[in-house]
This record gives C-alpha cells, structure tokens and sequence, in this order.
C-alpha cells in the first residue's frame, strides 16, 4: 500500500510481515502505551507530588511496606528495560552491516542489559523495609 | 546520524531515537544507585543527596522532557498506523504534539527547579 510506505518511511518502523520482529514490533507499541502511564506517573509522583527532597530510605521504606508499588516498580523496571533494549537493537541494526559486529553488539547488549534487568528486580524483590518503620 | 529528506518527520524520528537512548542510560544508572537501598541507609542516602544538587535537579527536568516527548511522539506515531489517512495532517499533528508538550513542561520546570531558587 503506498500510503502505508511512504507513511512508514517517514514516522515508524515499517511494520514487519512476521516472526519474531512481528512481535517485537507489536510489543513495543504495547510496552510504550503501559509506560506512558508507569514512567510519567513515576515522575509525576517521585517530582511533583513529591521532590527529591522527600525521597530518602525511610521514603523508600515505607512505600515498600505493601505489595502495590513493588509491583509496579517490578512491572515499569521490566518492561522498561525490555522496551529500551529492544529499541537500541534496532537502532544498532541500522548503524552495523557485518555479522560479527551484529553478534558482539547483541552479546553485549543482552549481556550487560539483563544483568542490570536482574539487578534491579533483586532490589525490587528482595529489599526489607526495617521493622522500625511504619511504626508511628 | 544518518540523516533523510529532512523536514518535520526526519527530525522527530531523530529526536525520537535521541530521547530513547538517553532514557535507557538514566535508567540503567538508576537500576544501580537504587540498587544500594538494598545495602543500607547509610549507601542509599548519600547517593540520593546528590540528586539534590542543582546540576542534577537540571538535567532531572531534561529526562522529564525526554520521557514526555518519546511518550506523545510514541502516540503520534501509533495514531499514525491506525489511521493511514491522518498523514495528511502530520505536520499539524506534530505542531499539537509540541504545544501539549511546552503546556506540560512549563509547570514541571517550574515546580522542579524552584528549589534551586530557594522558593
């Protein structure tokens, strides 16, 4: 369709015909839609409503008491990670041509991305607020 | 960076990728200095102070706007393949999308930055 190409050469990514880039292309539309309301909503609440100046340990503490803002840190954390990752990927893909610098790029990209990925669930998941806290 | 036919798409799209990649390295150094609460107050306070410091509270309202620009940008982008008719409009669409962003910013800024002014 001419309109669609001409559309997709000029904004977005062609969309692709099947196969995994199928999938990471519908998966970033979804993902971006998800964090649009996750990321801003974070910065709204970590910037606005709150400041830097109120975010400290006991901050962090005390909202992780419950199971609400783990998992919404938990699920922004990763999709985040896997949205950004996944965008450079095609950002490299346009810059390298030779198979073996697609290869190391991608060793390094899933490397270095999914170990901060497991890093940051560590925090998420293991991080116990002291028993001092929430104690009025 | 490469560069197109140029005008409104080619440097929305470049601005799109500019933005992506600067968020995705914030995030990768907020994975780490949140990392540390898990270490103790003492590590998680004194990285947190420097986020306090006015070139940090600066360049904190910078990935403020680069969240918010890949965020509409995303939009206009998902609109556009709904609807292939709307190419018509892009350059209108692009002008909408920039004027919500300069509406949201104005505020953030302020309200970010009014600290470093001691209000």
């Amino acid at each position: 369709m001419a309109t669609s190409s001409a559309l997709s050469s000029a904004y977005g990514r062609p969309k692709p015909t099947g196969g995994l880039e199928l999938w990471s292309w519908v998966f970033m539309r979804v993902s971006g839609l998800l964090l649009l309301v996750l990321a801003l909503g974070h910065l709204v609440i970590m910037h606005l409503i709150n400041s830097v100046d109120a975010i400290d340990y006991d901050f962090v503490a005390r909202r992780y008491i419950g199971w609400f803002w783990r998992s919404y840190d938990l699920l922004m954390l990763v999709l985040a990670m896997v949205h950004g990752l996944n965008g450079l990927r095609v950002i490299l893909d346009d810059y390298l041509h030779q198979p073996v610098q697609r290869r190391i790029a991608a060793w390094l990209l899933y490397g270095i991305g999914g170990a901060l990925t497991a890093l940051g669930i560590v925090a998420v998941v293991v991080f116990q607020p002291p028993s001092s806290v929430g104690v009025p | 960076m490469s560069r197109y036919r140029g005008g409104i798409g080619q440097w929305s799209w470049m601005f799109h990728r500019i933005t992506g990649v600067g968020v995705l390295v914030f995030l990768c150094l907020h994975i780490l200095d949140t990392f540390l609460i898990v270490l103790g107050p003492e590590h998680y306070n004194a990285i947190i102070a420097w986020y306090r410091h006015p070139v940090f509270r600066v360049s904190e309202v910078g990935l403020f706007a680069c969240v918010l620009y890949h965020s509409l940008n995303g939009v206009r982008i998902i609109l556009f393949e709904a609807w292939t008719g709307l190419v018509r409009w892009h350059r209108q669409m692009f002008y909408v999308q920039m004027a919500i962003f300069a509406v949201c910013m104005l505020p953030v800024t302020y309200l970010m930055l009014r600290p470093v002014f001691g209000r």
